[in-house]
């Protein structure tokens, strides 16, 4: 290994409070060494993704510490010293291309902005036409002239990357530089950035919340939970054997598609900013904890030369076990499918024009089964599931309920129909209404739906709360109280609430953590097996379905590409799209 | 109501509701301590303060003090209805515009262009040219000028409010319309609104007062604040008092408004950026 | 773009037979014929343009065949010039201050002089205008004597032969309309601040300056052209009371008189004309808009 290109010493940045957002950070990334830092949601990755160029956004402070980027010192305290620096030392790729380029200058503007800024200290031989060729998009004069909202989203990430690299800084920090991306323009874009950096040698921290994405980036990765590295190795020794618990189990909790298996969750939420424990900051929710975790705090102690992690306990870490995922409970029942769509299309409709979302879509889901419509944005699936509720009149097809066609508007359909089929939606933060307590929200239907008087409610809905594994006591908080997970947990219960043959699960666990998701589908998939519980389950992301589904449906704008049981559709792919769909999408190689 | 208040712990807040409570005192229990009636002459027209008559007279001889406490309820009273007014009309097709929005969209937002392509001053003038005026006249032309715009935000706010998961999962389960609106989407659009009518308010208090100083709104010899400013501006080098005294209370109450308005927008963790223009 | 143009004269359309219906029912249909309502909204519209811009109202006014119009359009033509007079010479004042004031409130958010900026204009927001008149009349004039309540201006003669007269009904309408722009200048600005791609133009190491000029400046002035015309439009209405206050020769002191002696047929010309102007303003920020937004420009 070659010397450091960066260098990070007890980095701490911290709220204007005083509240350590990350603290004692240190690393050190070699030359042409991707390093993966790697966190869930309030793990303080962003804000240490932009320490290392010095910057702090508004509220925010660098508080102590040092950077060492290329062997000069990025003070984040000295912004007159720093500020020449970034872009030309080390460099910046957002999250969001999409608003992260300026809306009001074009290419060519955006680049030779960076260019200008640096022109006394950048090398001479650089134009933004270079840059441009450097991620292989075209330096024609139309696409200068373009402006960002004339480019695709992997146009304008491509753009971004060109920005960050037109001054040819030896060290670049990649903020989930694919978050937002769909899977195919985002392994061209990982591809793009192996490549990078194999002909420039260049030094990258790779950003992300998605531990199989950096799996396919990095040399090695650093786990971040609750501010602090907890767990910092070689990639390969970090996937396959991970000495931190919390790293365990954030593995286990990953899906995978091409071979499914049963995923452990981890109880729990993490920690916010300002209320983290004295001890270890995972204490709460590991399974190895002992009493001094509570009262005392680890340091990075040594497993082999390469490998650190912050426990006490490490030595007694289980190693991991992958188990194949329980056998679908397929039950096909002579009686015939629960729910059929039979040529449903479905429209959107403005002034202009007319948008089909769904056009000759043909299903049916067996009693107790699990079927997965995947799809990429735009390919209809939302649609479909409100079509399914009765919350988008289809402009044709029947969905038949039992054999029996249902009217298009929930509004008129009967009242066994509304209760018999339940929906869950994707975005926890506005499935339930701020105003209401959780207990109102999950009897509420079973009144409406079910007839059920006040205190038979009351005590539907404990049963309902332990049913989906919350405490009794949410059911006097309001929605705002709780975190995400939580939400969908009380979602879930309220689509249990009517009794239902059937729910609707509309990108239910897209808003979460990875390791919350896989608590969400443990939670489903034992409802499945206990209540006989039929599910629609709509996603993006064929490694989730792989660990739920029986039946799955590939969809592409509007249309069924491909379907088939999961299993086979999985490993055996015939249809070109869902091909495609799979190669991009990313895997633990584990 | 800890929460509620929290606005008044803000100094400009505090400030706001300071003068908000002073005006509003003044004009609401003024007449009770007026030394004479509003129209009954007392002196020599238009002199300084002295002894029984601390601010003067005004241009017809009489108390000014007593008529600047008589003179606060009628700009109250008529912005108070206007905006009432307001809401119930804009209020309620804005309500069914946002939830319903074939319904009545197409008209609703029809109707605001038209209001918002003349200066509603000048749509006010207009009305008292062809209605005369009256104070009926001037409430409804008020809150004429306001129901599209207050239709406009709180279709704003509704159709915020009915896109989101909990109104469609209460439409999935099919309850009623009224249901929805009253138990999914009110509480919601509850405080955005509340901003809103204060605003509104602080308009139509400015609204009224300017059309009354232009002596087309109330007609003497009323005691209102306007007025009051209006029929003696002449006399304003030989008392000063009778000028200076009602303007600086209706400025006093539309500072009050904005300080709380904004305090309240603050502490909701709301951009101020909304004005009542 | 003309099609776009032409769904902003629409309302113009519209608001001709809101007022003439609330005004006086029996005149609408003479009206319309009048002001050729039935005439496209465009060609009408840009008769009005065309003849505001060129001051030629003579012209404009032949358009309308009556005899019985022609007197109101020789009675108002001067006030028009003096009114234009007031407002250009405001908006000229407003725009350039208020938007620097906008940006250094929002460049130093949180520090005393955005306090100082935001407290002050949040005071001033909705004081009507004839209350920052009388206010600013017992300043000048009763206080320090240095300025007289009313603008004397003879028939016939340019306010600006008169500028001591013209500075409190400008004072006045700068108070009113220049608080509200610079609180949404404001506004405006601090949300481009707040930006990612104001955030990725500092982490590429973009120097300040530039940073607020280029990225977040060009990006506030669309909304900010918005405000202006909002402002300017607001200020045309404030000039009626501005005028009636200080007893300027203008337009609005026109229409407050008129309205005073129920003049049905003056009114209505003159409130059409002060749409129209209205409306002028709302398309001309439109189409600033179009052109200082690349994603509405090249929406073609």
């Amino acid at each position: 290994m070659s010397e450091p290109a960066l260098l990070v010493r007890d980095l701490r940045v911290e709220l204007e409070s005083g509240a350590a957002i990350v603290e004692e950070l240190s690393f050190t990334v070699a030359t042409g060494e991707i390093v993966g830092l790697v966190g869930e949601s309030g793990s303080g990755k962003t804000t240490t993704a932009l320490a290392l160029l010095g910057y702090a956004r508004p509220g925010v402070r660098i508080a102590a510490g040092s950077v060492e980027a290329a062997g000069r010192l990025i003070d984040g305290r000295d912004e007159g010293a720093v500020r020449p620096l970034r872009g030309r030392l080390i460099s910046y790729v957002p999250q969001d291309p999409g608003n992260a380029l300026n809306p009001a200058l074009r290419v060519r503007s955006a680049i030779q902005d960076v260019l200008d800024e640096h022109a006394a200290s950048r090398p001479g031989d650089v134009s933004v036409e270079r840059a441009l060729e450097s991620v292989q998009l075209p330096a024609s004069s139309t696409f200068l002239r373009r402006f960002p909202h004339q480019l695709s989203g992997g146009q304008q990430q491509r753009v971004t990357i060109a920005m960050g690299l037109a001054c040819e800084p030896p060290v670049v920090v990649l903020d989930e530089p694919t978050t937002g991306l769909d899977v195919v323009t985002q392994a061209r874009v990982l591809e793009e950035i192996e490549r990078l950096r194999r002909e420039r040698q260049l030094t990258m921290v790779y950003v992300s919340h998605d531990l199989a994405v950096v799996a396919q980036v990095a040399d090695r990765i650093a786990v971040l939970y609750a501010g602090r590295i907890v767990e910092e190795g070689p990639a390969v020794e970090v996937l396959t054997r991970p000495r931190h618990p919390y790293t365990r189990g954030l593995v286990a909790s990953i899906p995978d598609h091409v071979n499914p298996r049963r995923l452990r969750s981890m109880p729990g939420v993490a920690v916010g900013v300002g209320e983290r424990p004295p001890g270890c900051a995972f204490a709460p929710r590991c399974a190895q904890r002992r009493d001094r975790c509570e009262r005392e705090l680890p340091e990075l102690e040594n497993v082999d030369a390469r490998h650190r992690v912050r426990c006490f306990e490490w030595r007694e870490t289980p190693p991991l076990v992958l188990e194949p995922p329980p056998e679908p409970a397929l039950r096909r029942e002579p009686g015939g499918a629960l729910l059929r769509v039979e040529g449903l299309r479905a429209e959107y409709r403005s002034r202009q024009e007319v948008a089909v979302a769904a056009n000759d879509v043909s299903f049916s889901i067996e009693p107790g089964g699990c079927v997965a419509l995947v799809g990429e944005s735009g390919s209809g699936k939302t649609t479909i599931a409100r079509c399914v509720v009765g919350l988008h009149e289809p402009e044709s097809g029947r969905i038949l309920l039992d054999g029996a066609p249902l009217p298009g508007r929930a509004s008129r359909r009967s009242l066994v129909a509304r209760r018999r089929i339940q929906i869950v939606f994707q975005n926890p933060y506005d499935s339930l209404n701020p105003r209401h307590r959780v207990a109102d929200a999950i009897a509420r239907p079973a009144r409406i739906l079910r007839g059920l008087s006040g205190g038979d409610s009351r005590a539907a809905v404990e049963r309902l709360l332990e049913r989906v594994r919350l405490p009794v006591r949410v059911a006097e908080r309001f929605p705002g109280e709780l975190s995400g997970g939580e939400r969908q947990r009380v979602a879930i219960a309220r689509a249990l609430a009517a009794n239902p043959d059937l729910i609707v699960c509309d990108e239910i666990t897209s808003a979460l953590d990875v390791s919350v998701q896989a608590a969400v589908l443990e939670l489903l998939a034992e409802l499945r097996s206990e209540l006989g519980l039929a599910l629609l389950f709509i996603s993006h992301d064929l490694a989730v379905v792989a660990s739920i589904a029986d039946w799955v449906l590939v969809l592409e704008q509007g249309v069924i590409q491909d379907e088939g049981p999961i299993h086979q559709v999985l490993s055996s792919p015939r249809n070109a799209y869902t091909r495609r769909l799979l190669d991009a999408t990313p895997r633990l190689a584990v | 109501m800890r929460r509620r208040l929290a606005f008044a712990r803000t100094p400009t807040g505090m400030l706001g509701l300071v003068l908000l409570v002073l005006v509003l005192g003044i004009a609401l229990v003024g007449p009770l301590f007026a030394p004479h009636a509003p129209d009954e002459p007392i002196g020599i027209p238009l002199t300084r303060p002295a002894d029984g008559q601390p601010l003067g007279t005004d241009f017809l001889g009489r108390d000014v003090l007593s008529r600047v406490l008589w003179g606060g309820r009628s700009v109250l009273e008529l912005a108070g209805a206007a905006t009432l007014l307001a809401y119930l009309v804009g209020g309620t097709i804005g309500v069914f515009a946002g939830y319903n929005r074939r319904l009545a969209d197409g008209v609703l937002m029809r109707g605001v262009d038209v209001m918002l392509s003349v200066p509603p001053l000048v749509l006010l003038l207009v009305l008292v040219t062809g209605a005369g005026t009256s104070e009926a006249i001037l409430v409804v032309g008020v809150a004429l000028v306001q129901a599209p715009l207050v239709a406009r935000v709180v279709r704003t706010a509704t159709l915020e409010q009915s896109i989101r998961g909990f109104v469609e999962a209460a439409v999935a389960r099919g309850e009623r319309t009224t249901a929805v609106l009253r138990r999914e989407i009110l509480p919601n659009i509850a405080a955005p609104i509340a901003a809103d009518a204060g605003l509104r308010f602080t308009y139509s208090i400015l609204l009224v007062a300017s059309v009354n100083f232009l002596g087309l709104g109330l007609q003497p010899p009323a005691a209102d604040w306007a007025l009051i400013i209006s029929e003696n501006r002449a006399g304003l080098d030989l008392n000063p008092y009778v000028i200076l005294v009602p303007a600086v209370l209706i400025a006093f109450l539309t500072i009050g408004l904005n300080l709380v308005g904004d305090a309240v927008a603050r502490t909701l963790g709301r951009s101020s950026a909304g004005t009542v223009r | 773009m003309l099609v776009f143009a032409g769904t902003e004269v629409l309302p113009g359309d519209a608001a001709g037979a809101v007022l003439g219906r609330s005004a006086a029912p029996a005149q609408l249909a003479e009206l319309r014929a009048q002001m050729g309502l039935d005439r496209p909204a465009a060609e009408r519209y840009l008769d009005w343009l065309g003849g505001l811009l060129t001051g030629d109202l003579g012209n404009s006014a032949a358009g309308f065949a009556e005899g019985s119009v022609r007197p109101i359009w020789g009675e108002i033509s001067g006030e028009i010039g003096n009114s234009l007079i007031l407002a250009l010479l405001a908006a000229i004042i407003m725009i350039p201050v208020s938007l620097a004031l906008g940006v250094l409130a929002a460049v130093r958010a949180g520090r005393p002089t955005d306090h100082a900026v935001s407290a002050g204009s949040l005071a001033v927001i909705s004081l009507p205008e004839f209350i920052i008149g009388s206010l600013l009349i017992l300043l000048f004039f009763s206080w320090l004597g240095i300025l007289t309540p009313v603008s004397l201006i003879p028939p016939g003669e340019s306010p600006l032969s008169y500028p001591k007269e013209l500075v409190l009904p400008i004072l006045t309408l700068l108070c009113a309309s220049m608080a509200a722009s610079i609180r949404m200048v404001r506004a405006g600005m601090i949300e481009a601040l707040g930006t990612e791609y104001v955030q990725m133009a500092r982490l590429s190491g973009l120097r300040e300056r530039k940073v607020i000029g280029r990225y977040a400046l060009r990006n506030a002035l669309a909304p900010s052209v918005q405000v202006f015309a909002q402002n300017i439009q607001y200020l045309v209405g404030g000039i009626i009371v501005v005028e009636y206050l200080f007893a300027y020769p203008g337009l609005g002191k026109e229409l407050v008189d008129a309205v005073a002696i129920r003049d049905v047929r003056e009114v209505q010309s003159v409130a059409i004309l002060i749409a129209a102007v209205y409306i002028t303003l709302n398309i001309v920020a439109d189409l600033l808009v179009v052109l200082l937004v690349p994603k509405l420009r090249t929406a073609q």
